[in-house]
């Protein structure tokens, strides 16, 4: 494991491939951490522009809006209003698995879109619009709304979707949502996260319609969980279990109903704080809904965050809680005494998105395994100084990390695992190291809750000690 | 010989429509083969040489039809007087889509399917007032037009214009082979108005080509869907226009201009007293403080 001088040495090494500019930029984004202050951020610089000529593993605005944040609400129809490819080629690859008959009253895994053609980026799009909500309404009646995300060239040539949607969800007495989520907005997907909690904001809650439901004195929304692989699944059990009232997913299996009734909750549970912060803090403004950050990623983060959220509440759900625990220690036990051994003293890096990068730290440690470094790919500086907690070790820090500088950290620091998405996975296979794509889980999951940690554990035992790995001979060798 | 590729750029309202349809009709006169493209979503570069309101445009036909890919070149271009083809790129409604878009589909559209390569002398492209965005800079990209004209008045808004379009033109000069050819001056009978012209196209580095005076007979023509040139081929006016038409035939004087400054511009304006010398004093004075230092 480099030292932290070694490490500083490394940084020192990549940034000097880059004009002197270009490293000047980058070098605020790069850091090393030695020991977990639980104060500030890193020193890191983040949610800047990627500079020019890198290879950056972001991803763009619409990308956070339909693809992060809109896209699993089960029940709406997601419309991807532009040319056909920003919708076909993000189809269904995220595993937002739901509930419900896709084509009926559910359209997760469907792809709606505008299809623009030269003559509509010229004449403009509305038009189309119109008519194409008219016909996915008249085809799919059980729809509960709509919204149309826009694509870039709806931005550029300044079509009036709010009008079309204004008029439409008149007509059709349904929530029919613009939202302005252009790719080229902001400096990555990050933008399209807060875009789209702001027309949640100003088309859901704000909605007259959005009737009061009964609340009961435990009922607590999930925010921030997009069901990956049923991660919200494996999360809301536990929540289940312990006495609390699980009121609404957001927006893994999630619907409008639920969106709806968010409002009236006790306690609103923010998973992914990066791109749900913004709709949590709108509730606690408006309505005094308390937010809560958690963490179900690894037993002992599990344990923590569930009595963290117990504490919240009376003594019933607080005896809940340690009745959970007690009754998962013995699987726990045996998931650890089982891969433990396999697993004790790897190392691992990451380079992931909204959450991760900080969160499964704790579930590496379970295992006995070290995070030796992290980065996200869009965070910002409060995200930095919410992972500086979680790190222990001597601990390479990147922000919006380049190919480049990936490959020449994993290159020199060796770690027996490199947890990354699929852009990346090949690259490191490629070079001998063991990989797991850690946006989509690899097609596995959940990694949510007790029963992701069993999955978790198997899959990170069956990538690093995969006999290929003794048979193939990486290129420094 | 090479088909000349020629732009016809100018302050909205100047007359660039009807200087080039009269422009072109002499040309026609004179045996040559010409083609206009009309890059403007109103569609009334042509209607002069057609007897027609509004020609169908290549973007309408394609919106109609499907996309531009099912269209066919002898649906768009259409021949008028003197055997001139005419086509009109088209584009939206005002206030809607991205007409720069329109342009530039329209242009490829004609590439692709050969418009350029019969047997034509001249092209001319008949450009929207205020080159907004990329797609109005169409016509002067690479391999299309490299003679630029462009239509001014002795008004200062015209000549504002001009030297803003002599900008864009440094621009496309320096990567490609864009060049100005020359001042056109529409007379609106301003004072000293030919002198100023030639005063402004010297400072740019070009010339004034024609200087091409009012005459009531082009309202009359156009009313009539014509071109002076076929209304009334005897008037004086219609020589003008041969005149015009001769000197692009014959001029080699191709340059990158030099645009002036604000100051200077506003120096020239000022030495011809278009504009009036600045009290500085008022700037930024209320009516209210006027009041005051009055009463003072």
């Amino acid at each position: 494991m480099l030292n932290k001088e070694e490490a500083q040495r490394l940084i020192e090494e990549v940034l000097a491939a880059y004009p002197p500019d270009a490293a000047a930029d980058r070098a605020k984004h790069l850091t090393v951490v030695e020991e977990a202050t639980g104060e500030g951020s890193c020193g890191i610089t983040a949610n800047r522009k990627s500079q020019p000529g890198v290879m950056t593993i972001r991803g763009c605005a619409y990308a956070g809006s339909k693809g992060v944040v809109w896209g699993p609400v089960k029940d709406m129809i997601h419309i991807s209003h532009g040319p056909v490819g920003c919708g076909q080629y993000s189809r269904a690859g995220r595993r937002n698995y739901y509930v419900g008959h896709t084509g009926v009253n559910a359209f997760g895994t469907m792809n709606f879109t505008s299809d623009f053609q030269e003559k509509d980026v010229v004449f403009g799009g509305d038009k189309k619009l119109a008519k194409l909500l008219d016909e996915a309404n008249a085809l799919f009646p059980l729809n509960k709304g709509i919204s149309i995300q826009s694509e870039c060239p709806v931005g550029l040539i300044g079509d009036d979707i709010e009008a079309v949607a204004k008029q439409k969800g008149a007509e059709m007495g349904k929530p029919v949502v613009p939202v302005r989520c252009e790719g080229f907005r902001g400096v990555s997907q990050s933008l399209g996260h807060h875009i789209a909690n702001d027309t949640i904001r100003d088309f859901i809650l704000d909605r007259q319609e959005s009737t009061a439901n009964e609340a009961g004195p435990y009922d607590v929304a999930i925010l921030g969980d997009y069901n990956i692989g049923g991660d919200a699944w494996a999360s809301r059990i536990l929540l289940e279990e312990m006495g609390l009232r699980v009121v609404a997913q957001w927006s893994g299996d999630g619907t409008l109903a639920e969106m709806e009734r968010t409002p009236q909750v006790r306690l609103n549970l923010l998973h992914c704080y990066r791109s749900m912060n913004y709709i949590s803090r709108h509730m606690e403004a408006k309505y005094g809904i308390p937010w809560m950050e958690y963490n179900f990623f690894g037993p002992t983060r599990i344990a923590d965050s569930l009595r963290r959220i117990a504490a919240r509440f009376d003594s019933r759900i607080q005896e809940g809680a340690e009745a959970v625990i007690a009754r998962h220690q013995p699987m726990v036990d045996a998931i650890t005494h089982h891969f433990r051994p396999r697993l004790e003293g790897k190392r691992v890096m990451l380079y992931v998105g909204g959450l991760r990068p900080r969160h499964v730290i704790g579930a590496y440690e379970d295992l006995g395994m070290q995070v030796v470094g992290t980065g996200y790919e869009f965070g910002h500086n409060d995200d930095y100084e919410r992972t500086n907690e979680d790190l222990s070790n001597t601990t390479l820090i990147y922000d919006d990390a380049s190919g480049y500088e990936l490959e020449k950290f994993v290159e020199r620091v060796r770690p027996d695992l490199v947890g990354s998405g699929i852009k990346e996975k090949y690259v490191f296979q490629k070079m001998g190291i063991p990989f797991r794509q850690m946006h989509s889980w690899d097609y596995s999951g959940p990694y949510h809750g007790y029963d992701g940690y069993a999955i978790f554990a198997r899959d990170m035992d069956m990538t690093i000690n995969n006999p290929c790995w003794k048979m193939m001979t990486p290129p420094w060798r | 010989m090479a088909i000349r590729q020629c732009a016809i750029y100018g302050k909205g309202g100047i007359g660039k429509s009807t200087t080039t349809q009269n422009l072109v009709a002499a040309l026609a006169e004179a045996q040559q083969k010409v083609m206009i493209v009309g890059c403007d979503p109103k569609a009334d570069s042509t209607r002069l040489i057609l007897h027609a309101k509004a020609q169908n445009t290549i973007m309408q036909l394609a919106a109609d039809a499907g996309s531009v890919e099912d269209l066919e070149l002898s649906d768009v271009l259409k021949s008028g007087y003197g055997g001139i083809r005419c086509v009109e790129s088209g584009g939206p409604e005002p206030g809607v889509g991205c007409a720069g878009r329109g342009v530039i589909t329209a242009i490829n559209f004609l590439e692709e399917e050969g418009a350029y390569e019969e047997d034509l002398d001249f092209v001319f492209y008949d450009v929207l007032g205020d080159v907004v965005c990329g797609g109005f800079a169409m016509p002067i990209r690479e391999n299309k037009a490299q003679e630029i004209y462009i239509v001014v008045s002795g008004e200062m808004m015209a000549m504002y214009a001009a030297n803003n379009i002599a900008k864009g033109i440094v621009k496309y000069a320096n990567s490609g082979k864009v060049r100005l050819a020359g001042l056109i001056c529409n007379s609106r009978n301003t004072d000293r108005e030919a002198d100023l012209i030639e005063a402004l196209a010297e400072r740019l580095g070009t010339q004034m080509i024609h200087f091409v005076p009012r005459h009531n007979v082009v309202q009359r023509a156009e009313i009539r869907r014509m071109t002076v040139i076929e209304y009334d081929p005897a008037c004086q006016q219609a020589d003008e226009y041969r005149a015009l038409a001769k000197k692009i035939v014959e001029n080699r004087k191709l340059v990158i201009p030099k645009p002036l400054s604000m100051d200077e511009l506003e120096e020239l304006l000022l030495e011809f007293g278009i504009l009036e010398e600045e009290d500085t004093s008022i700037i930024g004075c209320t009516a209210a403080q006027e009041a005051i230092q009055a009463v003072a």
